[in-house]
């Protein structure tokens, strides 16, 4: 394995993939077909990760404050 | 049933589950039961009952499959450890089942391996439900097989699974298999360059030969696959005096001289009254295994049918215990030592010779001359009865022709030279070889860190891919490298281990194995295939420049 150079071994990691995911057996237009729905489903994986992740993420940062401060009956209130 | 009446047994290093070393076999006792037969087997402190099925009782034996069923709470014992210990540190003891010691891996990889080789068969599946979809709707063009247009009504020919696996996944890689090959498969072979315009679905000859591929799958254990003419003198003379036509079968005009002198031969080779010689090597089982078999259940010694040594295991029988379970239920024994024959034991006399026991405990010794005696045909040995019950009732005898008389000298003149009757040592210096080749070969793969499956004196050496799409990846890029091997997958193997067959040969040099280790090495490296768990030692002779990561 190349760790001299990042490339290389981004290289190498690509080869692991196609390797594992067969698609180093496929045809080139099964591999575009391939390649773009993966790539669909993880724009689709990051997208949904940062909508709710951002959305939990501040919703509890602002219950830990409330905590800080004053207590509040409902805490779901915190995000308007 | 529960009697504590363990036979005296040498602790054995066997894997059990696949873990290595993961317990250490006792001992065995066996009793039969209603259903089935109970086997105890006594294992690093406690002691497991498995009940097994009448014909998986002997692959249970064999040490390889052990899946414990259930565990008696009440009947667990304890063996203290330093007893175990001591036990290990005096080495082989006498009055034992085994006269040295029996060391098997079949080491299971990591689960992440499982896991990426499932996903490989799904994308793969997938893609080609997609391809048969078009196929079928006209969106691609057919290039297989197909019912007729008046027949889609019929019972359909091409549905089933095994189809399908041909025409979605086997035939992506189909380059890696049926190589034609144009010379001796000795240490090194010429290949015939061929090359696919479509994916694969028909091949041509670019008219190139691809010259000293180092020949890593062909079973030529004792190097006898040569064309040296001072080796091949007695058999070119018989091919001047017989032809090569016997145009009979044995009961008819077929049986001549040379059969009755290579069958005395191989009877004095393996120690028995008598033995029968026949054309082909499978026709031998095939043949002669229903002239001897009635309707009766017939045991499977192994997932393979009748094959004791197996082919794609490199696992060598168990024998000394398959005889005392063969003894103990009064059953007759039919070893299939194709692979075996030549390769294993001190001499070259095979499995019985490696276990230092008599031809005597087996009832039907069957061989090939396939392998390694760099021939064609087999042989089934054994008591006189036993020879002359075959040579009436045989279908081989009544319905195939006879071996042809140059490939009867070709076996007898390395079976002179085997037993040492031409006066030189050259066939003992060959099976010598053949046991250091073969050690040399198994330590530096397992030091490099491969996962290697079956017995140290195994010259059958699978290595694993695991992954579908690193059998097409390996077997290329070594062809590339100058070096043919054989890949196998599913259905030859089980679906998830997929592996790399080596057949180590007498015949190969020090510089070729090395050259073969340096390539798995590099390849090892960059396909990912050092799996194995066990420590690897830094060897700084196979290495020149590409190691720098392990001095930094």
């Amino acid at each position: 394995m190349d760790v001299r150079s990042t490339p290389s071994y981004l290289y190498w990691l690509f080869c692991q993939f196609e390797l594992i995911t067969c698609s180093y057996l496929m045809e080139p237009w099964e591999k575009v077909l391939f390649y773009s729905f993966n790539l669909a489903m993880l724009g689709l994986l990051l997208y949904t990760t940062y909508v709710c992740v951002a959305f939990h993420a501040s919703s509890a940062f602002q219950l830990l404050c409330s905590f800080l401060g004053a207590p509040r009956e409902n805490a779901l209130s915190v995000v308007k | 049933m529960g009697n504590n009446n363990w036979p005296d047994h040498q602790a054995q290093r066997v894997v059990v589950n696949g873990s290595h070393l993961a317990c250490r076999l006792e001992g065995f006792h066996v009793c039969g039961g209603g259903e089935g037969i109970k086997v105890w087997i006594r294992a690093a402190g406690h002691m497991e009952p498995i009940r097994a099925q009448l014909g998986k009782t002997l692959s249970v034996l064999l040490g390889i499959w052990c899946q414990p069923a259930f565990k008696h709470e009440d009947e667990t014992e304890t063996i203290h450890s330093n007893e175990l210990y001591e036990r290990q540190k005096n080495g082989v003891s006498n009055g034992t089942l085994y006269k040295k010691t029996f060391i098997e891996h079949f080491e299971q990889a990591p689960m992440y391996v499982a896991v990426f080789t499932f996903v490989g068969f799904a994308v793969g599946t997938i893609f080609g439900y997609l391809r048969d979809f078009m196929r079928a709707w006209g969106l691609e063009k057919r290039n297989i097989a197909a019912e007729r247009e008046q027949q889609k009504d019929f019972v359909p020919l091409y549905q089933d699974f095994e189809n399908f696996y041909t025409r979605n996944l086997y035939l992506r890689i189909r380059d890696n298999w049926n190589r034609p090959i144009c010379s001796v498969p000795g240490p090194q072979f010429d290949l015939m360059e061929r090359v696919t315009d479509d994916y694969n679905w028909t091949f041509r000859f670019t008219g190139r030969t691809i010259k000293n591929v180092i020949n890593m799958g062909s079973y030529n254990y004792l190097g006898f696959a040569e064309t040296d003419v001072n080796a091949l003198k007695t058999v070119t003379i018989e091919l001047e005096k017989y032809g090569t036509g016997v145009c009979s079968t044995r009961q008819e005009m077929g049986t001549l001289d040379k059969h009755v002198e290579l069958e005395k031969l191989v009877a004095t080779f393996l120690g028995v009254e008598d033995a029968m010689v026949f054309g082909m090597g499978f026709a031998t089982n095939s043949m002669n295994i229903p002239a001897l078999v009635g309707k009766v259940f017939l045991q499977r010694a192994d997932e393979g049918y009748g094959i004791i040594t197996s082919n794609m295991e490199g696992s060598i029988v168990r024998l000394p215990e398959i005889v005392s379970l063969k003894n103990k239920y009064k059953a007759y024994l039919y070893l299939d030592e194709a692979h075996s024959i030549g390769a294993v034991g001190a001499t070259g006399r095979g499995v019985v010779e490696y276990f230092g026991m008599s031809p005597d405990d087996v009832d039907v010794l069957m061989g090939t001359f396939t392998k390694s005696f760099g021939a064609a045909g087999g042989y089934i040995a054994g008591k006189k009865g036993l020879v002359d019950f075959l040579r009436t009732h045989s279908h081989s005898a009544v319905y195939a022709t006879s071996m042809c008389p140059p490939v009867a000298e070709q076996i007898i003149r390395a079976m002179k030279c085997l037993m040492g009757l031409d006066g030189t040592t050259q066939g003992l210096q060959r099976v010598r070889q053949l046991e250091k080749n073969t050690r040399y070969f198994r330590r530096k793969l397992h030091e490099m860190g491969f996962i290697i499956y079956g017995n140290d004196d195994s010259p059958v050496v699978p290595l694993l891919l695991y992954m579908p799409g690193k059998i097409g990846a390996f077997a290329r890029r070594m062809l590339e490298k100058n070096i043919g091997v054989v890949v196998v997958g599913f259905p030859a193997t089980p679906i998830t281990e997929s592996r790399a067959r080596f057949c180590v040969s007498a015949a190969h040099t020090r510089e070729m194995l090395d050259t073969v280790l340096n390539a798995l090495d590099e390849l090892g490296d960059f396909l990912h295939l050092k799996y194995s768990r066990y420590s690897k030692s830094s060897h700084p002779e196979l290495y020149e420049e590409s190691r720098l990561e392990l001095e930094d």
